[in-house]
């Protein structure tokens, strides 16, 4: 459909452009891509802000926001236009590029690991073969916009909280990857089309989370140390550090922040749901579950993984800095590196039964 | 399109040419880091337009989501007065000068030596578009050249073990407490639950009308 819509716009720019038809024809189709992966994507993360506000309140027994439009549901959006509408202060000697990129950094960071995620069978913006490498590279850039942010505000908690951050984010980077590195083995791809597919079965019970429980729940909880989310929310911990990295940013520029740490939420949620909860398969492959578009079942799985991270934040109080790390280096990179050979002998073995 | 590839090359060998200069010529040290980055993701970018892609993300993945963070970490904690570091420029300068030329030289030759030629490096055969890159890679690395990969993965477990030895020591006046130690405290050492009574037992002191009241709340105590 892609190449189809290229050579039809190609065809109509032909007598203007002549040669260079067919580049515009690409670019156009691209950016309509692109346009179409992430305005859904950031409606979502508005609809999240907005859900976060409202499960936190209904765990706390509150009632969350709910004056704007019906039931609150227009809050994100009346909260995006106060932010737009409010002033950007720069900090007294700030290095003033630098604290205008940061955000944008972190807003690109989040976004460019989508165009490998498959919503469905074909449906993907680039179906590369190293898939996982590419959004292991991606997520990792994500580190970049919080450094600069914190050195650029020119102010100490700015910079104690972006080192807490940096330092954190490398830490699970390392447990993220083992964790992969075991859907690798499993899967024989870094494709994540084939590893959706690899998980084809006929109930859930074939899905990675089966065999990989352990790297499933470390590569979930990695998740939530990578996005900075609570329990692992040093790195903006209210009452030690004011707001960390972002604390000097205001309106627009903190709320561009704002968006990458719920994009990213929702990037490990389709991740962990690519990865070990079978993407787009319905769990049992048999009538009344095949009837429902498998895009569906992703956003089901994306949309309970997005609950647990809600869930987290309301239950568990802030981790210590310290604990943090311990956590990160001497239990779940340990435990993925035994989880790593305990996969590889089983596979050897009569007993694998999920394919390869 | 070999044309568009064209234009995305010089396009990204500008790019990293001028990072490249910016990493030598700017006085913040920071933005020298940043620019070092700039230059790997460009480097990267070319890699990919050679077909490499491993090789290209594992450049992103390692050197600049990891190392460059660390070497940045260094970078914006250090305290130094750079204005003092680059007193003294002009009279290093012409021991720079010849220490460039004599690394200029080098190269020329090197590179003009014939090794480098197109002649001598014909473009690498093109593969079909399914071919994966990284799994031709990994079956090379342990197949054809296994000992020379295992043994660089010894040295660098032996240069990490050395690191972390070399830099591991415990102040004696550090009172931090092992988290590990403090995650398994177990509740019911450190706590004593007390039951305590809600109402006194009153003394029976008077007459026998106070008997019954008496019983009643030692009856309470004991449930």
């Amino acid at each position: 459909m892609v190449d189809a819509a290229t050579a039809t716009l190609a065809g109509w720019f032909e007598p203007l452009l002549g040669a260079y038809a067919s580049w515009l024809a690409i670019l156009m189709v691209t950016v309509a891509q692109i346009v179409a992966l992430v305005l859904p994507l950031l409606i979502t993360m508005a609809l999240l802000t907005y859900a976060e506000r409202r499960v936190i309140g209904a765990i706390q027994l509150r009632i969350g926001p709910n004056r704007v439009g019906p039931q609150g549901l227009f809050q994100p959006i009346a909260d995006v236009l106060k932010l737009l509408l409010k002033e950007i202060i720069v900090p007294a000697d700030a290095s003033r590029l630098l604290f205008y990129v940061a955000p944008v950094i972190s807003l690109f960071a989040a976004l460019i690991a989508w165009a490998v995620i498959p919503f469905s069978p074909g449906v993907v913006l680039a179906d590369v073969n190293a898939g996982l490498l590419f959004v292991l590279a991606a997520t990792s850039l994500g580190v970049y916009g919080v450094i600069i942010a914190g050195w650029a505000s020119n102010s100490k908690y700015a910079l104690l909280g972006c080192m807490r951050s940096a330092a954190q984010i490398v830490s699970y980077e390392i447990a993220m990857g083992f964790a992969l590195v075991t859907v690798l083995m499993v899967s024989g791809s870094l494709n994540l089309s084939d590893i959706v597919e690899g998980q084809r079965g006929t109930s859930f019970l074939s899905w990675y989370f089966v065999p990989l429980l352990p790297m499933f729940l470390v590569y979930f909880i990695s998740g939530v140390a990578e996005t900075n989310r609570s329990p692992f929310d040093v790195a903006e911990g209210e009452s030690e550090i004011v707001a960390g990295f972002h604390v000097e940013y205001s309106g627009i520029a903190f709320a561009v922040f704002f968006v990458a740490e719920y994009v990213n939420m929702i990037l490990i949620a389709a991740l962990t749901a690519t990865m070990f909860l079978g993407g787009w398969l319905p769990p049992f492959d048999f009538a009344p579950f095949t009837w429902l578009p498998g895009i569906f079942w992703l956003f089901f799985k994306i949309a309970f993984i997005l609950f647990v991270f809600l869930w987290f934040r309301a239950t568990f109080p802030r981790y210590r800095y310290d604990q943090i790390m311990r956590l990160g280096w001497k239990v779940f990179i340990p435990l993925t590196i035994v989880w790593l050979v305990i996969v590889g002998l089983w596979q050897l073995s009569p007993l694998w039964l999920w394919g390869k | 399109m070999p044309e568009l590839q064209g234009i995305l090359f010089y396009l990204f060998a500008a790019l990293l040419l001028a990072a490249g200069a910016g990493v030598v010529t700017m006085r913040n040290p920071v933005h020298c880091a940043l620019l070092l980055v700039v230059a790997f993701v460009a480097a990267a970018v070319l890699w990919l337009l050679l077909g490499a892609e491993f090789l290209a993300i594992v450049l992103v993945l390692v050197y600049v989501g990891a190392v460059m963070v660390l070497f940045l970490f260094v970078v914006m904690m250090l305290d130094i007065n750079f204005d003092r570091l680059r007193e003294g420029f002009w009279n290093y300068l012409p021991v720079g000068l010849v220490v460039a030329a004599g690394l200029g030289v080098q190269m020329y030759l090197v590179a003009n030596s014939g090794l480098f030629d197109l002649q001598a490096h014909p473009n690498p055969k093109s593969y079909a578009a399914g071919e994966s890159n990284t799994a031709e890679l990994g079956r090379i690395l342990y197949t054809d050249y296994l000992l020379a990969f295992e043994a660089a993965a010894v040295i660098l477990l032996v240069a990490i073990v050395a690191a972390i030895v070399l830099t591991l020591r415990r102040r004696k006046e550090n009172k931090s407490i092992d988290p590990a130690v403090q995650v398994a405290v177990d509740p019911a050492q450190r706590v004593r639950v007390l039951q305590i009574e809600a109402v006194k037992p009153v003394e029976s002191a008077a007459g026998e009308d106070a008997g019954k009241p008496g019983k009643q709340s030692d009856g309470e105590g004991g449930s």
